[in-house]
């Protein structure tokens, strides 16, 4: 382009230096060697302003109304403040597009991807954002739907901005780490896309995040930032290979495993025996995955895989953080009866929180407000002590109904240990399955 | 001219099988163990006795075109044409024999991007959109973020920490940048400045009211016009009246400071989850290169790579030696900021004789 004139951007220019790659390079390479005029003076424009925040220390994006014909939302608008000084990056909106579940990409489509994009945006792209979509960052109004329109078409969809179910996250799992407990992937994509109307609509009191992590590892982070955290775990006893077990003593030594496995065990459910195999006191692991990330070689999941779901996790506004509630302990998910069990605790606890949370408030605020109880009977679901770090401390209750809640509660033991006595043969009784 | 719109096909989420590497489909949900051959590159294997390397490659997050396509490039000369990102924004590249896995780090590395950031490094620092792209930074992330890599570059490449440190970065106080080992984030430290002549025409009141955590906003007339007023004693400058009340300008180019928090961990191992606690303030918001805040973090993991033990994180560590021995060997300054007086902070006072000398 030739009469362009590029902005100074000597703050700018030095985060250039250093080893790290640098985004301010790659805005650069876009005004300096794309060959489209409008790519060229997007970034220039958008570098000037970049600059203009660094120098005075503030940002100049205000956001909008703008979306894609027949949706509400997925659109975050960017209208510049001081868009009479960088006209030709006025308009900066980001398309928030869903990621394939476990974000996996072929280059073939990461290609046609940059294609469409450099014909209707500014070149740029993160993958991913904070809630876990693709970033498509900087198209003016009436490109976004241009854009939008010719990946729809081939198979990407919008996430969620603004009070709706926002796009789901899921870790890699079973696609390829040997904690996996669970098929995250299609639990990510039974839940979210069970919604795709508060995606893409956003009439909820607030935002609602799924995340789903193959493990209590939790690479997701579903318990301190999803309002639905599904989390997979077992409920049988932990494989050990002994003989690998063995194997690791001889290569690492008998003191680090003392000191870095056994003692490390939260609940004390793990001790080396004199002829140095390993002994597992099941019944007490809390499934918290340390002695199996350590060894991962002789220490597997046990057979009967399932989920926790917990909920309410969310950062610091309004009222502090809060880390999600244990609802379900454990249920399998194997069966299409199991799944669709799922979609409907997750369909209870979003018409729950759609009808009962204030304007603004998360589904974990709500429940602090409420209290747990209240919300476990919105949606129907039993208490079990494994929903409590300890009982309550404070006297001030009512307990009128104690006998009746106490018989509910021999109630569903019993069931339980029917449903148990009724189960496959082969399967592993265990005594957690009554609780 | 107008013209009939395109209806929308909802499809929502995409199925991921359609763009995964052939020996993960191969061996969904059949996978034995993995190990850590070096950092940055990680070995699964299957049941079937098949393998997938990982080799996981840092970037600059924010991707133009050219990049992206550099990406490509490599990963269809060097490895198997399969990648995956990670939620901290690295991109996998993933190969079905270990003799690709050398030549592919060497294409990676001469054009510029860090192999590393698996296990027990200094992971990527996650972070969100500031000034480049946000509509209520207190600062920008991409740049902090830069900078800071920059002097993190052999902690990413080089798995030397106790365990594995993740760090977040969040332009405002909502924290987008989420949880992590260490967080660098915006703490503001004056009242909203609130443009009178507006706020009957921008805001929405009464939900501007009901934001503020403390009560601290209530609606005033202000030179003959509806707006709102906050209490300056109750004010504790946490800018959530920002976003939906632009008048009520929270950023301030001198008072928007960084703060220092640790010991947030996601995970469940050892411990349950934990939120990452306030270390360090008053941290000057100093573009381009942000070195005080690069300081205070490069100063914590020293002490933390000094001091913990193998599989400790930063919480773990802490829970170990305790807080007075944290500031102590960080010789950062312990103050009253430190002693939390939000709802439930009773929790976490030390109500016992425990104490450490």
């Amino acid at each position: 382009m030739n009469a362009m004139k590029k902005h100074d951007t000597p703050m700018l220019d030095q985060l250039e230096q250093g080893p790290w790659p640098s985004f301010i390079s790659g805005i650069k390479r876009l005004r300096d060697d794309h060959e489209e005029g409008r790519i060229n003076a997007m970034a220039n424009d958008l570098l000037g302003q970049l600059e203009h925040s660094y120098e005075t220390r503030r940002g100049y994006w205000k956001g909008g109304t703008v979306s894609v014909y027949g949706y509400g939302g997925g659109i975050i608008p960017r209208f510049s403040e001081v868009g009479d000084q960088y006209p030709k990056s006025r308009e900066f909106h980001t398309l928030r597009v869903q990621p394939p579940a476990g974000n996996h990409y072929t280059t073939d489509i990461l290609r046609k991807l940059a294609d469409s994009w450099e014909k209707w945006g500014s070149g740029l792209v993160t993958f991913h954002g904070q809630t876990g979509n693709i970033m498509f960052i900087g198209a003016d109004t009436e490109n976004t739907q241009h854009f939008f329109d010719e990946i729809n078409d081939y198979g990407f969809d919008l996430g969620g901005a603004g009070p709706c179910v926002r796009t789901a996250q899921s870790c890699v799992g079973a696609a390829r780490c040997e904690q996996s407990c669970c098929n995250e992937h299609a639990i990510h994509r039974s839940l979210v896309n069970n919604f795709v109307d508060d995606v893409h609509r956003p009439a909820l009191p607030y935002k609602f995040k799924f995340k789903v992590s193959g493990c209590p590892n939790d690479c997701m982070n579903s318990i301190e930032r999803a309002d639905f955290a599904v989390i997979g775990t077992w409920r049988d006893d932990m494989k050990v290979d002994q003989a690998e077990v063995k194997a690791y003593i001889e290569r690492k030594g008998r003191k680090y495993l003392i000191d870095n496995v056994i003692t490390r065990c939260p609940t004390n459910a793990l001790s080396l025996a004199d002829d140095d195999s390993l002994e597992v006191d099941n019944r007490n692991c809390v499934r918290c995955m340390h002695c199996l990330n350590v060894m991962p070689k002789c220490l597997s999941p046990g057979d009967e895989k399932g989920v926790s779901i917990l909920i309410g996790g969310k950062r610091t506004l309004k009222i502090g953080d809060l880390f999600g509630t244990v609802i379900v302990p454990f249920m399998r998910l194997e069966t299409k009866e199991d799944y669709a069990r799922i979609v409907e605790i997750a369909e209870e606890t979003i018409d729950f929180f759609a009808e009962n949370a204030l304007e603004h408030e998360r589904t974990g605020e709500m429940i602090e407000r409420i209290g747990l109880v209240n919300f476990l009977e919105g949606i129907g679901l039993e208490p079990d002590p494994n929903m409590i770090a300890h009982p309550r401390e404070s006297s001030y209750v009512r307990t009128d109904d104690w006998d009746e809640e106490a018989a509910k509660w021999f109630d569903r033991r019993q069931t339980a240990a029917k449903t148990k006595d009724a189960s496959p043969k082969g399967e592993k009784a265990s005594d957690q399955s009554a609780a | 001219m107008a013209q009939k719109h395109r209806m929308p096909i909802e499809s929502g989420c995409p199925d991921g099988f359609q763009y995964m590497h052939p020996t993960m489909v191969r061996n969904f949900g059949q996978w034995k163990y993995h190990t850590h051959p070096r950092p940055g590159v990680l070995c699964h294997v299957a049941e079937s006795g098949d393998e997938v390397w990982t080799v996981r490659v840092g970037t600059q997050r924010i991707l133009d075109v050219f990049t992206l396509r550099k990406l490509c490039d490599l990963g269809d000369r060097y490895a198997d044409g399969h990648v995956r990102f990670t939620i901290r924004s690295n991109i996998e590249y993933m190969v079905d024999r270990q003799e690709k896995v050398d030549p592919l780090i060497e294409a990676l590395e001469a054009e510029g991007f860090v192999v590393g950031g698996t296990q027990n490094t200094v992971a990527f620092i996650s972070h969100t959109q500031g000034w480049l792209h946000c509509d209520i930074p207190g600062t920008d992330a991409s740049g902090v973020v830069k900078a800071m890599m920059d002097e993190l570059i052999d902690e990413f490449r080089n798995a030397e920490m106790p365990n594995r440190v993740h760090i977040t970065t969040s332009c405002c106080q909502i924290n987008c940048g989420g949880q992590g080992d260490i967080a660098i984030n915006i703490q503001h430290t004056k009242p909203p400045k609130i443009n009178h002549d507006l706020v009957a025409n921008i805001c929405e009141r009464p939900s501007v009211v009901a934001r503020c955590p403390v009560a601290a906003i209530r609606p005033a007339m202000v030179n003959g016009k509806p707006s709102l007023e906050v209490d300056e004693k109750k004010c504790i400058c946490c800018g959530a009246c920002y976003p939906p009340c632009t008048p009520m300008q929270i950023n301030d180019p001198e008072h928007s400071k960084l703060a220092i928090w640790v010991g947030g961990n996601h995970s469940n191992a050892r411990s349950k989850p934990s939120f990452q606690k306030l270390v360090a303030a008053g941290i000057p918001n100093n573009p381009p290169r942000w070195p005080e805040a690069t300081a205070v973090v490069k100063n914590i993991l020293r002490a933390y790579k000094e001091d913990a033990r193998d599989w400790e994180r930063i919480n773990d560590w802490i829970d170990r030696i305790g807080w007075p021995r944290f500031f102590e060997l960080t010789e950062l300054p312990f103050t009253k900021f430190h002693i939390d007086n939000w709802r439930g902070s009773r929790k976490s006072l030390n109500a016992s004789a425990h104490l450490r000398f």
